[in-house]
């Protein structure tokens, strides 16, 4: 048996404490309570109304479900979707998993502290919903599960808690939007997400936002690599938003463990972002990387990096580089933490304005100056990122093509 | 045609060209020799466009539109284009996509590529650890792809090892069709007749010009543009006086 009490009373302590980075965030402003929405058929997912869709597609969610490999669309406060379309491969909603099946306990809140601040403990003490992705031992995912957490009640603050196990010598990949409805233009996103990365496996788990302009959104979440194992976290976020703070972190537990982060923030006016992350190397043999790749047209970036390495023959690199184009505030922090002898971190980073002589390169060649600029600025965001699958790699493309016009 | 006519240009409050003229006619490849500093540089950045080349005094005319103060794309897309010596690294940008910038259109790279032997180059930030040589193929590429009408060369030979530079020569030469080749219905002399490319190359070893025949030779000279006459003759001179001598032959001339 379980004790959720115990949690729960962890929780209710937690309720009123303050996050260590980030503006505070007033949650008694927002309302907590269930919004019921209708189950959806696969037929009525397919058209929901087109406005809804364009949001979801912005996020890689295709409601007509080609190639992918499952899918989890929450709707507020209520899970109105959820399948998997390939064996091996599970999609639960958190709600059932907990009642359900006893091995859940393992995971849920095991690699996040549920009192870390109010943003953990009103996750737990008025949870929502979430999903759990798992993949069995030896399953590789042949399309990426989609997830979509939409937000469509004015003012709602919306609770969800995401496990996701890729079990060993597993492939798993994952895409993940969080949207907001066209009219919705205020509300809170509070997300837990555990990752777990067993012996061998690789997840890749890209997760694109498009929020609205007054929406505060508070992610948390930690990840475990176990040895062999992969972890590729993509984050892309092109949309304004009032303020977003995240800064996951991983563990790398297990021997030739590799973590690789790549953040894509394009900063709009009023619209302030914390972001970055944290990966521990605790095993000879670890790698690590964090790429970031941040534009500000006006918002507040504050650009986080933070390697730890902890062990010998562990290598590291951290670079976080900055464009700012129309005014606004880019702050790298970049961290570098070496605890013994034998350990090999870098770092790189940069804020500045686009070159002009990349400019003029450009239009020697027949480019206008505009589209000059915008060649270059979309250079700058196409970052590599190896071991993604083509599809996934499509959606961040498709992501920044569609925000270009804000860009520029 | 280009034409300049008394150019002056301006950088940095410094005057750096003094009163060049200069004309490159339909077909006609020409030469620039001149020390390290003396500007060479600046009249083909002038040429361009580049802004910060500030003309002060003079006129640059290209088939017929003067073109003293267009912006670089104008130029470009009037058929002007250039192979630089050091241009920038764009990254993110791959040379597959720069060289479909330059050609204006979707197109097969390859084939295209194939001709300098840079298709293993293709999926990689244009210019990004590229070393002389390669940024010499990189910018042929792009200009076979751009085929303007008037090329300028910024010391298209640096850097390029022995093996590269015959690679290099001919390429030049293709682009500023000197590979003069009778037809059935046209002879030789007539093919070479309608040649239209025009060329301006900037040399220091003048090795380029066992590749490309050149119809004419320039020494610019501390901002001044001297002795127009047979390349070889040049290089001759000052390969045996120095470009000192060239300064005396601009007082003479005067």
């Amino acid at each position: 048996m379980y004790d959720t009490d115990e949690l729960k009373q962890k929780a209710a302590k937690a309720v009123n404490k303050k996050a260590g980075i980030g503006p505070d965030v007033d949650l008694n402003e927002f309302q907590r309570s269930p919004v019921p929405h209708k189950y959806l058929s696969d037929e009525e997912f397919r058209t929901i109304p087109e406005a809804d869709r364009q949001r979801l597609m912005m996020s890689g969610v295709d409601v007509t479900e080609k190639d992918r490999g499952g899918t989890f669309f929450q709707k507020d406060t209520t899970v109105v979707h959820c399948k998997s379309k390939q064996e091996g491969i599970e999609v639960i909603p958190i709600r059932e998993a907990l009642e359900k099946y006893d091995w859940i306990h393992d995971y849920y809140w095991k690699l996040l502290p549920v009192d870390t601040d109010k943003y953990t403990a009103t996750a737990e003490t008025d949870l929502h919903n979430g999903y759990v992705i798992r993949a069995l031992p030896g399953v590789k995912s042949i399309y990426p599960v989609q997830a979509c957490l939409y937000l469509d009640k004015q003012g709602l603050q919306q609770n969800v808690h995401n496990i996701i196990i890729a079990e060993e010598d597993s492939e798993l990949h994952i895409i993940t939007g969080c949207s907001t409805s066209p009219h919705l233009t205020r509300g809170v996103h509070v997300g837990i997400s555990e990752f777990y990365i067993k012996k061998n496996a690789k997840l890749s788990f890209t997760m694109i936002h498009n929020w609205a302009e007054d929406m505060v959104v508070r992610p948390r979440s930690v990840a475990q690599v176990e040895a062999g194992g992969l972890f590729l976290n993509n984050y892309v976020c092109m949309k304004p938003v009032r303020t977003l703070q995240t800064y996951p972190t991983t563990y790398l537990v297990g021997e030739d463990a590799v973590a690789r982060y790549y953040s894509i923030i394009v900063g709009s006016p009023g619209s302030e972002y914390d972001v970055g992350g944290r990966i521990y190397l605790k095993k000879p043999g670890t790698r690590a990387e964090i790429v970031a790749r941040t534009i500000s047209n006006g918002g507040r970036i504050i650009s986080r990096g933070h390697l730890i390495g902890e062990v010998a023959d562990i290598k590291a690199h951290l670079e976080c580089k900055g464009l700012i184009l129309k005014g606004g505030l880019i702050y790298a922090v970049p961290e570098l933490e070496g605890h013994v002898d034998g350990v090999e971190m870098s770092h790189e980073a940069a804020v500045g304005k686009i070159a002009q002589d990349e400019i003029f390169y450009l239009m020697s060649r027949g480019l206008s100056e505009e589209e000059a600029t915008s060649t270059i600025v979309r250079g700058f965001l196409n970052v590599d990122i190896p071991g993604l699958p083509p599809q996934l790699r499509a959606e961040i493309d498709k992501a920044i093509e569609m925000s270009e016009k804000d860009v520029m | 045609m280009l034409l300049i006519e008394d150019l002056q240009v301006q950088l940095a409050e410094k005057v750096i060209l003094k009163h060049i003229d200069l004309e490159i006619k339909q077909g006609e490849t020409h030469v620039l020799f001149g020390p390290n500093g003396s500007g060479k540089t600046s009249l083909l950045m002038t040429i361009m466009g580049y802004p910060q080349y500030k003309v002060i005094g003079g006129k640059i005319t290209f088939k017929g539109v003067d073109i003293t103060h267009s912006p670089i794309n104008e130029r470009a897309q009037l058929g002007i284009g250039m192979s630089y010596q050091r241009p920038p690294t764009i990254h993110g940008l791959k040379t597959r996509q720069m060289v479909e910038i330059c050609s204006g259109k979707e197109m097969q790279v390859e084939d295209l590529a194939r001709r300098v032997d840079f298709t293993a180059f293709l999926d990689r930030d244009v210019n990004a650890g590229f070393s002389g040589g390669e940024i010499k193929r990189s910018e042929l590429l792009q200009l076979l792809a751009q085929n303007p009408d008037l090329m300028l060369f910024d010391e298209p030979e640096s850097g390029v090892d022995l093996e590269n530079i015959a690679l290099v020569g001919n390429t030049i030469g293709a682009l500023l069709q000197k590979q003069c080749i009778a037809t059935e219905s046209k002879s030789r002399l007539q093919v070479k007749r309608e040649r239209t490319k025009m060329g301006l190359i900037i040399t220091h070893t003048g090795y380029i010009l066992d590749y490309v025949s050149v119809d004419k030779g320039q020494v610019l000279y501390n901002g001044v543009l001297s002795c127009s006459t047979n390349p070889r003759e040049i290089l001759r001179c000052i390969g045996e006086l120095g470009y000192e001598e060239c300064v005396r032959c601009t007082i003479q001339t005067n």
